[in-house]
């Protein structure tokens, strides 16, 4: 066994060494190969984490919630072990541990690793058992790419039955999801429940994206008093009499700053700590507090979150800044329905004219269909964009919705293309953003590292996996 | 000029940008200067006293399904088979579709007794048989039409109910005859969604002539642009291949 496990282990170190050296980053085939030597590597090395592990899932905000956490048990003195580049499945993970994992197989001695994964959705009861959390966070159920992993009903029931495998573990739930409460009120597994309390930007009613609008006990119609993210709000069933729980810690007297990150306070039943959080939207709230509770589960205390929190940098393409010629261009991954409104909502907040560039593929990655586009509300930046340059592989289908949504170019104006080429669109998209202004690429995940890809050929970025 | 479009269980039947279709139909009436009216009906809401020109159905989770389908029977059975008879155009997508038609059923449990509007039924052929998922293009007496289809369900047409279209690429009513969706009347049941109508122009202005006629005697539509809608059909063609 532990012949094998160091063979492993030195093998996909030898193979992550061929492969960044070819500039091709690789931060998947390490983790293939390793778990191809010996499928019990992440049990194994996990099992060496001296603080235990955090399991990140969700549909929407896994890679910032993790962020978030790292850096917060960085400056609470921990060492954050994590699969930090976006390859969040079981062979991302292997990758991680076998960075840290030295020639005889083991795990190099160091106080206080903590693991920090975050996982897909639809790898979640596998990552279970082999890596057996000390804290699984549960951020939110979105519909997500049906061709891959169905209906949103479908993932929950893959959840429920998850959640049976977990031993000792904590976890740390969204209360402000009735399908993610729910879930978690039927295991057995303590929990921290963590959620929104009052935020001025919430909307009234539920948006036309809303993944939840049946009771998830008895299926009857669910009232929604109010909605902060989809169909995270605050909620109850007159039926069964479902109803949100009261979360342990919970954010409050949120104030959001545009583009620039929101100022909130985060409330457990001891403490309660102010936080300028340089990341924006509601969204973020919800993935900082997220992240604040998980801290409390690891026994961190409210006042050593906020300096976290506060240092925290965007992640790789989640409304990410870079400086192009003159011109502030912020990377904004948008890859289903919710999320894109949450990055539309957060820029339409910006008072000048917009300029986009909206990337559309339709690679495996990123689901094959592309009709969630039809339930995001584009319609919210009608007359609000100077220009637009559409990419990707589904271009046209993005300018398509632009088009239906009465979003058009100004009268005479020529700064509307569609440019296939990501390369190509990104020059079209500077060359009609005049200096001094914020030009935002929305990418799905494919095309953001397609983007990715493109900036640093330029010389503009670094590639993601040296972050 | 003025039509009036019954959208039905708008809340239950929305899983695939149905939505996208309703849009379509909304800015090509108004880009006409038409203004057409969606009424909404939800879950154990009343049928519009008044014929509506058009009716149209989405797609759902099998959950929602057997919600929507004794509210279906029970409420608007009998007007929507009539109206169908009349030729009131309609577009039934996926889940719809299948609520029209004889019978399905699922890979466990009772079997659901459709509208019988549709001589057709649909078997689930169980949990291990993989699911028809893919980008999809038919052909039918107008050109092409070009989609995403995602079902588990098999459809089998009662012998000589027409078929939508024929299949070039995908798996269409049960990948195995070659027929996608079917039409009675002017009532079209389709697996194809993506959205349909955006990407489809002719469809939608099939829809919009067939209603149009029927209120307006000799009205007929003027064409628009469809540059854009042509190119974004042409692209999901390629990449269905």
């Amino acid at each position: 066994m532990r012949l094998r496990r160091a063979a492993a282990v030195n093998a996909a170190r030898l193979a992550a060494a061929v492969s960044r050296a070819s500039g091709r980053g690789g931060t998947a085939l390490p983790g293939l190969v390793a778990t191809a030597m010996d499928p019990d590597i992440i049990a194994a090395l996990a099992s060496q984490l001296p603080v235990g592990s955090v399991i990140v899932a969700g549909t929407n905000g896994k890679t910032t919630t993790s962020r978030m956490l790292a850096a917060i048990v960085t400056s609470a003195g921990m060492k954050p072990v994590r699969n930090e580049s976006g390859s969040n499945l079981a062979r991302g993970l292997a990758a991680s541990l076998v960075r840290r994992a030295g020639p005889t197989g083991n795990l190099a001695r160091a106080d206080r690793a903590v693991g920090l994964f975050e996982t897909d959705e639809a790898a979640l009861p596998a990552v279970i058992r082999s890596v057996r959390p000390r804290i699984l966070v549960l951020l939110n159920l979105f519909r997500d790419q049906l061709d891959r992993y169905g209906e949103v009903a479908t993932i929950a029931g893959l959840w429920k039955g998850a959640l049976q495998e977990l031993t000792g573990a904590t976890i740390v739930a969204n209360a402000d999801d009735p399908l993610v409460a729910h879930l978690v009120q039927t295991t057995e597994a303590p929990h921290i429940f963590f959620g929104i309390q009052s935020a001025p930007e919430s909307l009234s009613g539920l948006p036309h994206a809303a993944d939840v609008k049946a009771c998830p006990n008895c299926g009857a119609p669910i009232d929604f008093s109010v909605t902060f993210v989809g169909h995270l709000g605050h909620y109850i069933c007159r039926t069964c009499g479902f109803s949100r729980p009261a979360p342990q810690v919970a954010a409050e007297d949120v104030r959001l700053n545009g583009v620039d990150g929101s100022l909130f306070a985060i409330t457990d039943s001891d403490e309660r700590i102010s936080v300028a959080l340089p990341l924006p939207g509601l969204y973020n709230v919800y993935n900082a507090t997220a992240a604040a509770a998980a801290a409390c589960a690891l026994g961190i205390r409210l006042c050593e979150v906020r300096a976290g929190l506060e240092n925290v940098t965007p992640a790789f393409g989640r409304m990410e800044r870079l400086e192009i010629d003159g011109r502030h261009v912020y990377l904004a991954l948008a890859k289903n329905p919710t999320g894109l409104n949450e990055v539309l909502r957060t820029i339409e907040s910006v008072e000048q004219p917009l300029f986009l560039l909206p990337m559309l593929n339709d690679n495996i990655a990123d689901g094959r269909d592309v009709s969630w586009i039809w339930d995001a509300d584009v319609e919210m930046l009608r007359g609000r964009v100077a220009s637009a340059t559409f990419s990707g592989t589904r271009a046209a289908d993005m300018a398509l919705r632009f088009k239906y949504a009465g979003v058009t170019a100004p009268a005479g104006s020529a700064l509307w293309s569609i440019e296939p080429d990501p390369e190509h669109a990104l020059r079209s998209a500077l060359s009609a953003t005049p200096r001094g202004e914020r030009l935002f690429v929305l990418p799905t995940y494919t095309a953001l590292l397609q983007m990715r890809g493109v900036l640093t050929r330029c010389g503009l970025a670094r590639p993601y996996w040296e972050e | 000029m003025r039509l009036s479009l019954v959208h039905l269980y708008p809340a239950l039947l929305n899983l695939y940008g149905d939505r996208g279709n309703i849009i379509t139909l909304k800015q090509r009436c108004a880009w006409r200067g038409i203004e057409l009216d969606v009424i909404e009906i939800g879950l154990g809401q009343d049928f519009p006293v008044s014929e509506p020109d058009l009716v149209f159905m989405g797609g759902d989770q099998d959950r929602e399904q057997e919600i929507v389908i004794d509210d279906l029977r029970r409420r608007h059975g009998d007007r929507l088979r009539h109206s169908i008879q009349n030729g009131t155009p309609v577009l039934a997508v996926c889940g719809s579709y299948q609520l029209l038609q004889e019978y399905y059923k699922p890979a466990a449990g009772r079997e659901l007794h459709g509208l019988g509007i549709i001589p057709a039924h649909t078997v689930h052929p169980g949990p291990g048989v993989p699911r028809c998922v893919g980008n999809i293009v038919i052909r039918w007496p107008l050109g092409t039409v070009v989609g995403f289809e995602n079902h588990g369900g098999r459809t089998f047409l009662d012998a000589g109910v027409q078929p939508l279209g024929t299949v070039a690429s995908g798996f269409g009513n049960n990948g195995d005859d070659g027929t996608e969706g079917a039409r009675v009347h002017n009532l079209f049941g389709t697996y194809i969604h993506g959205s349909l109508l955006p990407k489809n122009p002719a469809f939608a202005d099939l829809l919009l002539s067939l209603a149009l006629a029927r209120r307006y005697a000799g009205a007929t539509l003027q064409p628009l642009d469809d540059t854009l809608e042509r190119r974004a059909h042409d692209a999901a063609v390629s990449r269905a291949r």
